[in-house]
């Protein structure tokens, strides 16, 4: 296949970045879509160019490194898929993709396609843990867990950390990010302890860190790369409405 | 320092470690702000560790070449992590989990660091449940355990196929606890580019950020390495693509020895390779050998869709050569096997490099809900990159390059022989002995840096009360800035015609040919010249774009390349040293007429720990004898 690329480039965060065009051919269908980035930046390291820059690592969609804005989709076409799961069979000979990084203010673009996504380690470390040190704890079948909290909180907990819920939201919101961590730990007995300091905490510090309110028009499920399910907003707002009234001051 | 001192503790196997622990040195906690430790990776023992001390109260600085903390390889892993809890009744015990690991390894591990493990493994689960790791449960409530290779007990836990993800995030939750409460510091996008040793002790590192191009100097009073295997040396590895071997490397060459570098599993259940654009390869959990079955046609060349080939014209090789284990043989073990079926052509797929995991039975038998709720993420996944579904249709895999038991020798302290320079998780060499058994990779890295490190650090640093917090500004940290700075600017100058990918990719093949699954001298021999040659060739011909000081991925490859091209030749040279047969370390002309692989205790019986002598000059080998007290060594057999 030939395809037509129309990338953004930005060397670095406060340069005024801009889409150039590439042509690439001899792509094959079987290729993954960063592997076909790839060999883009082969060929243009060898022309004496300066490669894309975009983010990946595992490239089994679990590390959530790449995340790439691609053709107005985050993650691409397809349904519960991180970009690096992402195949060129998805396209035609002769199309052209537009690829872009995630576009969020929390987000702030490093260069060309790769974003700081240090907030969310930031709202984390508001209070995305259990406060329990090394030794604390009780045996593990002491505290009994019904398999359906126990799945349902994993359904939860398989967010990747990629971003493309804020990328895919109009308001550039992490709430289904947050809501997913508060509703893990809220279903587990361990997490239930700190739930309400958790969801008000998080909650703050995603508020501070930029990222807008959440309008239910769940554009971050429907890309989620792990499939979660807005359900967990709700969740989340219960347990920060919970919250909001018993911890007031 | 030349002299191997394993430090192992005297006294009965089973009190050795419980023992050892009641006469370590501490430090009071008012002494304990004053110290500080560096912490290089923030996989399964990484973040452990960093969590760990700095709940003891020391000052602990996090460096990880990722984006964040919590994107670590460990993250990947599928299948589970093992404990000795015996919650099914099925006669586990620490002494069990000892011995089969002790067994899985070919006697080849240290028999204390090893039962020392076992020994914590319960600890490390009863954690991460507390730190709300969402394990897969029984209807009552409990905790539910699968069979894992080469043992015949259930012991692993797990989270679907996602285990590494789960733990991991809990491990990660801890560190970021601690980067809250101001006793952690956390770097990310930094790789590491130097140790510097100041007064013969290991006082900090010299690292480049990689968004600026800065290259920095850290400095602490002990540093702990836990950066993982170099499986990467093959290029097409189960690995993430940005894995390296570069930190361990540095640590070696200023002194550190190198335990055992040729000892590499190859996973028997990876999805093969496909095509020639690939970097990486998938891994298919083990955990599908518990009800996939794993068969290639009787006919040589059977081009039929598996589906219709009839149960009698269907070999079920494991099944067949090894019938008390079945499809649950160790990985070295089908690894090997599949390769034999596959060299012997009876291989499918299009390259007839591959062989059927077939779910057929399984699906019949339990119900594919039964199997989706084992198995669904992991056949999403498989789905997803071929296209086929594993319910319908038996799935292909093939081995690869996934993990190394071989890494930076360390005496039971987990300290390496440059003083105040740790290694833990699969950075280390300690646990595995020549074969890894799975689901417990994850255990004996968080059980380093939960339970071990923690403890042993401290009876380091009781020591070191009185230094104080070291300087960047001296002599050794300028030096070693400065060189890794010219390093760096002549990958830049050479300005040659080929890209590190492509040398990366040369590199592969030579070391997954000549030093992979099946090893002879000959090609051993033949791989040194070759390695030096591909080398001679990356420095004059190497093309880097770009700047240093600027985001330059294409710098940082070229820099992981040119230390694997280095240890690419080590690793042949202890493969070449070894001319038995052990676990993954397949010497052809060490092999039983079966075909299996043959030790010879009488020559081999130690961990090899190889010395730097200088760049073009052979590494020194120093052995420590390997002593089995508490088990009978003998032929390993899955039969």
């Amino acid at each position: 296949m030939k395809i037509k690329l129309n990338i953004w480039k930005q060397e670095n965060p406060k340069a005024k970045g801009k889409f150039e065009k590439f042509e690439l051919d001899g792509v094959a269908e079987e290729m993954s879509f960063l592997e076909m980035l790839d060999s883009l930046n082969e060929k243009l390291i060898k022309e004496g160019q300066i490669p894309v820059a975009f983010e990946h690592d595992c490239r089994e969609g679990i590390c959530g490194s790449c995340g790439l804005y691609i053709n107005g989709r985050p993650h691409g076409p397809g349904d519960e898929i991180g970009t690096c799961q992402l195949h060129m069979r998805a396209f035609k000979d002769g199309d052209t993709i537009t690829i872009e990084p995630w576009r969020a203010k929390g987000f702030p673009v490093i260069r060309d396609l790769i974003v700081d996504r240090n907030a969310f380690d930031k709202i984390m470390a508001a209070g995305g843990f259990v406060s329990i040190d090394t030794g604390q704890a009780a045996e593990a079948n002491s505290i009994l867990v019904s398999k359906i909290a126990a799945d349902k909180a994993f359904d939860a907990a398989a967010c990747i950390g990629c971003g493309a819920c804020v990328a895919a939201c109009k308001n550039s919101s992490a709430m289904l990010f947050v809501a997913a961590k508060v509703s893990q730990l809220a279903l587990l007995p361990q997490g239930k302890i700190e739930a309400k300091r958790r969801a008000l905490n998080m909650i703050a510090k995603m508020d501070e860190l930029g990222f807008g309110s959440c309008t239910n028009t769940g554009a971050c499920e429907a890309e989620c790369p792990k499939g979660i399910s807005i359900d967990y907003i709700a969740m989340l707002n219960r347990e920060y409405l919970c919250a909001s009234f018993s911890e007031a001051e | 320092m030349s002299k191997l001192e394993s430090k192992i503790p005297e006294g009965p196997l089973a009190e050795k470690w419980s023992k050892y622990k009641a006469s370590m040195k501490l430090v009071s906690p008012l002494n304990k702000k004053k110290l500080s430790v560096i912490v290089v990776g923030t996989g399964i023992a990484g973040a452990p560790a960093a969590a760990s001390l700095a709940e003891l109260g020391y000052n602990v600085k996090v460096f990880c070449f990722q984006d964040t903390a919590r994107r670590a390889h460990s993250v990947a892993a599928q299948g589970g992590i093992n404990a000795a809890k015996n919650y099914k009744n099925d006669g586990d015990s620490v002494y069990r989990l000892f011995y089969d690991m002790i067994k899985g390894g070919d006697f080849r591990a240290r028999e204390a660091n090893v039962y020392r493990i076992a020994e914590v493994s319960n600890a490390i689960i009863d954690q991460f449940t507390a730190q709300g790791v969402p394990f897969a449960r029984e209807y009552g409530g409990t905790l539910a355990n699968r069979t894992f290779g080469g043992v015949q007990v259930s012991r692993t836990f797990y989270a679907q196929g996602q285990t590494g993800q789960q733990i991991l995030l809990g491990g990660y939750s801890a560190l970021k606890r601690q980067v809250a409460l101001g006793k952690v510091t956390m770097y990310s996008r930094r790789q590491m580019l130097d140790l510097v040793i100041v007064d013969g002790k290991a006082r900090g590192i010299i690292t480049r950020n990689l968004v600026t191009g800065e290259i920095e100097k850290h400095s602490a009073h002990a540093v702990v390495l836990a950066t993982g295997g170099y499986g990467t040396i093959y290029y097409l590895s189960t690995l993430a693509v940005n894995s390296n071997g570069s930190a361990a490397w540095q640590a070696y060459k200023k002194g550190a020895f190198f335990g055992n570098p040729s000892f590499v599993q190859i996973h028997p259940t990876s999805i093969p390779v496909l095509n020639d654009y690939q970097c990486k390869l998938t891994l298919m959990s083990e955990s599908l050998r518990n009800d996939g079955r794993i068969w290639v046609p009787k006919e040589k060349g059977d081009k039929r869709d598996p589906n219709t080939i009839p149960d009698e014209e269907r070999d079920y090789f494991l099944e067949r050569r090894y019938p008390a284990f079945g499809n649950l043989v160790p990985r070295d073990v089908a690894s090997r096997a599949s390769k034999e079926r596959c060299d012997a052509g009876y291989g499918v797929g299009k390259t007839g490099l591959a062989v059927y995991l077939d779910f057929r039975d399984a699906v019949k038998k339990q119900g594919e809900k039964t199997i989706k709720g084992k198995y669904g993420n992991l056949f999403d996944l498989y789905e997803k990159i071929t296209g086929d579904i594993p319910y319908k249709t038996p799935m292909m895999i093939y081995p690869a390059g996934h993990y190394t038991m071989g890494g930076l020798w360390v005496d039971y302290n987990l300290m390496t022989t440059i003083p105040g320079l740790f290694a833990i998780g699969e950075a280390n060499f300690s646990d595995h002995g020549a074969n890894r058994l799975g689901a417990s990779s994850l255990m004996q890295g968080a059980g380093d840096g939960y339970f071990i490190l923690p403890y042993t650090m401290t009876n380091y640093l009781a020591d070191e009360i009185a230094t104080k917090i070291p300087l960047t500004d001296t002599p050794e940290f300028e030096e070693a800035a400065k060189s890794a700075k010219e390093r760096l600017d002549k990958f830049l100058r050479i300005n040659g015609k080929q890209t590190a990918t492509s040398f990366h990719k040369r590199l592969g093949h030579i070391m997954w040919n000549n030093c992979g699954m099946s090893r002879n001298e000959e090609g051993l021999k033949k791989a040194l010249v070759m390695i030096g040659d591909l080398k001679k060739e990356f420095w004059s011909d190497l093309k880097i774009p770009g700047k240093a000081d600027e985001l330059n991925q294409e710098l940082e490859k070229a820099s992981r390349v040119a230390d694997f091209l280095e240890l690419a030749t080590l690793m042949v040279t202890d493969a070449l040293n070894r001319k038995e047969s052990c676990g993954a370390h397949f010497r052809e002309e060490s092999q039983t007429e079966g075909g299996e692989a043959q030790r010879i205790d009488s020559e081999y019986s130690y961990v090899a720990a190889w010395e730097y002598q200088g760049d073009d000059k052979e590494p020194k080998l120093h052995k420590e004898e390997l002593k089995f007290e508490n088990v009978e060594v003998k032929v390993r057999s899955y039969k």
